[in-house]
C-alpha cells in the first residue's frame, strides 16, 4: 500500500474532507449563519481562524459545513448513478442484442451533452435548490456507470467461467450475481471515487450559477459566487472556497487512481515480478 | 526558453486585448455606450410599469408636454408654455411647432389628444392611469394649442405629464411602439438585439452624440469588468456597490453618488395570515436592522427610511425610530400575536439590494424566531408570481417611481393593503394644490402607513453612477426613471 503515494495523499485529503464534515455535525467554531455586519471581511484571528465573509460570518465554519454539503451531494449523486446505472449496464451485457444496443446508444446520447449542461437543464425544469441539484448530478451519473458496468461485464461474459456458469444451468441473473458483479466491483469502486470528485465539482458549478444550494446554507460553489465581485477587496473570500474545492477534487482523484493501481490485478507489481 | 516564449506570447495576448479598448476610447467622441442591469420587456413607456422602459427611451426617444429635469423640477418640452385658469381647472398648453415624429409625420395638437385619450381609455394598458385621473377632457383648440379641463384641481398635473407614461405618441405608430418606438425626441430607435442591446441614433447631425447604445449586463462583476475594459462608457446605477470604492480611486473614472426615488422595502402580503395581523408586521419591522442592511448589502450607500417616502423630499417625515431595531420587542409582539415558530417565504428578484439584502433580512428574522425560506426569482417570475399573482409572503423590491405613496390607496396592489382612512387622505391630497397643505397631507399619509406597518421600510436606494472621465452632463440623481442623455457630451 505504501508503494502508492497517490493513494496515500488522496486518502489523506479525502480523510480531512470527511473529518471536517463529520466534526461539523457536532461542533463548529461558530454558527454558520450568524451574521455580524460590523465584523465583515476580517482577516484570520483567534476568534475567526480563516477570517469572516462579507456578512461577518465565520469562514472556517462555512467551509466545514460546506464540506458536509459537498459530501452529501457526492454520496447521493454517486449513489443514484451507481444504483441505476450499474444494474442497467450489467443487464445490457447479460441480455445483449437490442437491449444492449439501446442502453449503449442511450448512454452515448446522454454523453453527447456536456454533463454540466444536462444538469443545468434539469435544474431549470425542476427549479434551483440543493435537492434538485443532487438529482441532476445523479441523473448524469447514470450513463457513466451504465457504460462502465456494461464494458466491464462484457469482458467477464467473454471469460470461460461465465460461459461455464451458463452451461451448468445458471440463469443470466445468477451468472451476473456470482461472477460478473464480484469481478467488476473494483472497477465500479474506482469509478465511484472519481465520480464523487466530479459530483463535488458539478455541485460547486451549479451553486456558482445560482442553481444549486440556496443561501443561507453554505456551499463552496455558492461562496465562490458571492466572492465574485468582492475578490478585489478581499481575495480570501474567493481563494479559500476555491482551495477547498481544488483540494477535495484532487484528493478524490488521487484516491481513485491509487485504488485502481491497488485493485487492478494487471497492475499488481507481484504479478509483474 | 519555452517559458520565456510563453511569457512573451502571454504579454502579446494581453496587449491585443488592451489595444482595442484604447482605440475604442479614441473613437468614442460622438458615441456613448451605457451599461444597465435590467433589460426592458418592451419599449413603449405608455404600456408598461417596468422602469427599464423609461430608463431607455424617456426624453431620448419619447417626449411629453413637460419633462422632469435632473433636480426633479418641471420643464417645458413639447409644450413651450402654458396658462392655468384661476380655479386651477383649465390648462392651456402652447405647443412647439415644426416638430416631427421619427417616421416623418408632423406633431400637432391632435397627437396630444390622441395620446391622452388613449392613456385614459377604459381598455388602456397604461401602468399609471392615476396620473390622468383628474382629467375631464382634452381638446385641440388649434393645431398648436391644447386645452385640458380637469374635474377637480390636480396640484401635480404638470409633474404628472412629465412622466414617461404620459409621453406623446402618434396614432400612425402607437401600436408598434413596443418593438419600434417612434417619438419626437432627439434620438430615434435604430435596433434592439434582444438580451444584449438597444441602439439609438441621433436625428440631427449636429448633436454631440450621434449614437447611444444601451447594453444590458445583469451580472454585477460583468458590469465592473465591462467598464474597466472600455466595453461600456458609463453605468448609471452600478449593481456592485463594493466596486464603487475601487472606481473612486481610479483616475480614469468619475463616480457620482446620488439619490434615487427608490424606496427599498421588505414588502409583506397584507392579506395572507399571519401577516394580516398588524402585530406580526410590526414585529418584522422591529426585527430588521436597517443600518446593518445598508452596510452589509450596499456597502453603506443608502439612507435608512421609516416610511414609503424619499428622505430628500421636503415633506419627508423621519419615522425610522418608530420601529427601531429591537429583537426582544419583535419576539414579544410575535408571542402576543400567537405567531411563534413562524415560517415565511422571501422571494428575491435579481438586483443586489434584494439578493444580498435578502440574506441579511433572513438572518435578522431568524434571530427573532422567524424561519425564512429564500426563493430567488427572475424579474419575469417576480412580476408574474409576486406583483400580479399574490403568491408570496415577503419580498424585497425598490419602488423607483417618484412620489408613489399613492400606491397604498389603490384598490388592488400587490401587498394588498386596504385602508379607508389612507384612501381618504390620498383623495384629499389629489384635490389639493396648495404646496403646504399637500406636504401636511403627505406627512399624515406617511404616518398612517408606518403605524399600520404595511411593509418594513428599509432604505432609500442610492444611485451609484460610474463613468469614464470626460463624459459631461450625466445625471447624478434620478428624480424620474430616466437616462436622459440629451444633454450628454464628451469633453
Amino acid at each position: 500500500m505504501f508503494r502508492h503515494p497517490n493513494f496515500l495523499i488522496g486518502a489523506l485529503l479525502t480523510g480531512i474532507l470527511c473529518l471536517a464534515a463529520l466534526v461539523s455535525l457536532v461542533w463548529t467554531p461558530h454558527a454558520f449563519d450568524t451574521m455580524s455586519i460590523a465584523e465583515r471581511m476580517q482577516g484570520p484571528s483567534a476568534a475567526h481562524w480563516l477570517g469572516t465573509d462579507q456578512f461577518g460570518r465565520d469562514i472556517a465554519t462555512r467551509l466545514m459545513v460546506g464540506a458536509r454539503n459537498s459530501i452529501s451531494v457526492g454520496v447521493v449523486a454517486v449513489g443514484i448513478g451507481l444504483a441505476v446505472g450499474a444494474p442497467l449496464g450489467m443487464y445490457a451485457a447479460a441480455r445483449g442484442g437490442w437491449v444492449d444496443d439501446l442502453v449503449a446508444r442511450g448512454a452515448d446520447v446522454v454523453f453527447a451533452f456536456p454533463a454540466i449542461v444536462s444538469a443545468i437543464l434539469i435544474t431549470a425544469i425542476l427549479g434551483p435548490g440543493a435537492v434538485n441539484a443532487i438529482i441532476a448530478i445523479g441523473i448524469f451519473n447514470i450513463p457513466v456507470f451504465a457504460r462502465v458496468a456494461r464494458g466491464a461485464s462484457l469482458q467477464v461474459w467473454g471469460m470461460e467461467y461465465a460461459r461455464a456458469g451458463l452451461a451448468i444451468g445458471k440463469t443470466g441473473f445468477g451468472v451476473t450475481r456470482d461472477h460478473v458483479l464480484p469481478n467488476i466491483s473494483s472497477v465500479l469502486i474506482v469509478q465511484a471515487t472519481i465520480q464523487f470528485a466530479v459530483a463535488i465539482l458539478a455541485e460547486a458549478a451549479l451553486a456558482y450559477l445560482g442553481l444549486g444550494t440556496q443561501p443561507p446554507a453554505p456551499s463552496w460553489g455558492r461562496m465562490l459566487f458571492d466572492a465574485q465581485t468582492l475578490m478585489t477587496i478581499d481575495p480570501k473570500l474567493a481563494i479559500l472556497p476555491g482551495l477547498a474545492i481544488a483540494l477535495a477534487v484532487l484528493g478524490l482523484n488521487l484516491l481513485g487512481d491509487g485504488l485502481r493501481d491497488i485493485l487492478d490485478p494487471r497492475l499488481r507489481p507481484e504479478r509483474l515480478g | 526558453m519555452n517559458k520565456l516564449l510563453f511569457a512573451l506570447a502571454f504579454a502579446a495576448a494581453l496587449g491585443t486585448v488592451a489595444v482595442p479598448a484604447h482605440i475604442a476610447q479614441a473613437q468614442a467622441k460622438d458615441s456613448l455606450t451605457l451599461g444597465f442591469t435590467l433589460e426592458p420587456p418592451h419599449l413603449d413607456p405608455t404600456a408598461g410599469a417596468a422602469g427599464a422602459i423609461d430608463a431607455t427611451v424617456y426624453s431620448n426617444v419619447f417626449q411629453g408636454l413637460t419633462r422632469i429635469d435632473e433636480t426633479g423640477a418641471v420643464q417645458p418640452q413639447l409644450a413651450e408654455s402654458w396658462d392655468v385658469s384661476d380655479d386651477g381647472l383649465v390648462y392651456t398648453f402652447n405647443l412647439k411647432t415644426g416638430v416631427k415624429f421619427h417616421d416623418g409625420t408632423d406633431f400637432d395638437a391632435s397627437d396630444v389628444v390622441f395620446s391622452f385619450d388613449r392613456a385614459r381609455a377604459e381598455d388602456s394598458v397604461n401602468a399609471q392611469k392615476q396620473l390622468f385621473a383628474a382629467i375631464e377632457t382634452v381638446e385641440a383648440v388649434d393645431p398648436s394649442t391644447v386645452r385640458i379641463t380637469l374635474s377637480r384641481p390636480e396640484g401635480a398635473l404638470l409633474f404628472n405629464l412629465g412622466w414617461g407614461d404620459a409621453v406623446i405618441v402618434a396614432p400612425e405608430s402607437a401600436e408598434n411602439n413596443k418593438t419600434n418606438p417612434v417619438g419626437t425626441g432627439p434620438f430615434k430607435f435604430a435596433r434592439w438585439v434582444k438580451g444584449d442591446r438597444v441602439e439609438l441614433e441621433a436625428v440631427s447631425k449636429d448633436q454631440p452624440l450621434q449614437k447611444v447604445t444601451f447594453r444590458f449586463i445583469p451580472d454585477p462583476s460583468a458590469q465592473v469588468a465591462a467598464l474597466k475594459a472600455g466595453d461600456i462608457d458609463a453605468v448609471t446605477n452600478l449593481n456592485a456597490p463594493e466596486a464603487v470604492l475601487a472606481f473612486e480611486s481610479d483616475p480614469g473614472f468619475e463616480v457620482a453618488i446620488g439619490s434615487t426615488e427608490g424606496e427599498t422595502i421588505l414588502a409583506m402580503n397584507n392579506t395572507r395570515a399571519p401577516l394580516n395581523d398588524v402585530r406580526v408586521r410590526r414585529a418584522i419591522s422591529h426585527a430588521i436592522d436597517r443600518k446593518a442592511i445598508v452596510d452589509g448589502a450596499m456597502f453603506g450607500f443608502g439612507t435608512p427610511i421609516g416610511t414609503h417616502f424619499a428622505p430628500h423630499h421636503p415633506a419627508y417625515v423621519d419615522l425610522t425610530e418608530t420601529y427601531a431595531h429591537d429583537p426582544e420587542k419583535a419576539k414579544a409582539l410575535l408571542k402576543e400575536a400567537g405567531a411563534e415558530n413562524l415560517k415565511l417565504t422571501l422571494k428575491l428578484p435579481p438586483p443586489t439590494y434584494a439578493r444580498r439584502g435578502g440574506e441579511i433580512v433572513a438572518a435578522q428574522l431568524a434571530a427573532v424566531g422567524i424561519e425564512v425560506e429564500i426563493i430567488p426569482v427572475e424579474w419575469a417570475q417576480w412580476l408574474e408570481q409576486v406583483f400580479r399573482g399574490d403568491d408570496f409572503d415577503l419580498t424585497i423590491v425598490s419602488h423607483t417611481e417618484p412620489m408613489d405613496i399613492g400606491i397604498y390607496a389603490r384598490d388592488k396592489y400587490y401587498f394588498n393593503y386596504d385602508s379607508p382612512i389612507l384612501k381618504a387622505v390620498i383623495a384629499r391630497l389629489n384635490n389639493t394644490s396648495d404646496p403646504e397643505a399637500r406636504d401636511a397631507l403627505l406627512a399624515v399619509a406617511q404616518e398612517i402607513i408606518t403605524a399600520d406597518a404595511v411593509n418594513a421600510y428599509m432604505f432609500q436606494l442610492a444611485k451609484l453612477g460610474v463613468w469614464r472621465k470626460g463624459l459631461d452632463g450625466m445625471w447624478r440623481n434620478a428624480p424620474v426613471q430616466a437616462t436622459d442623455v440629451t444633454g450628454v457630451s464628451w469633453k
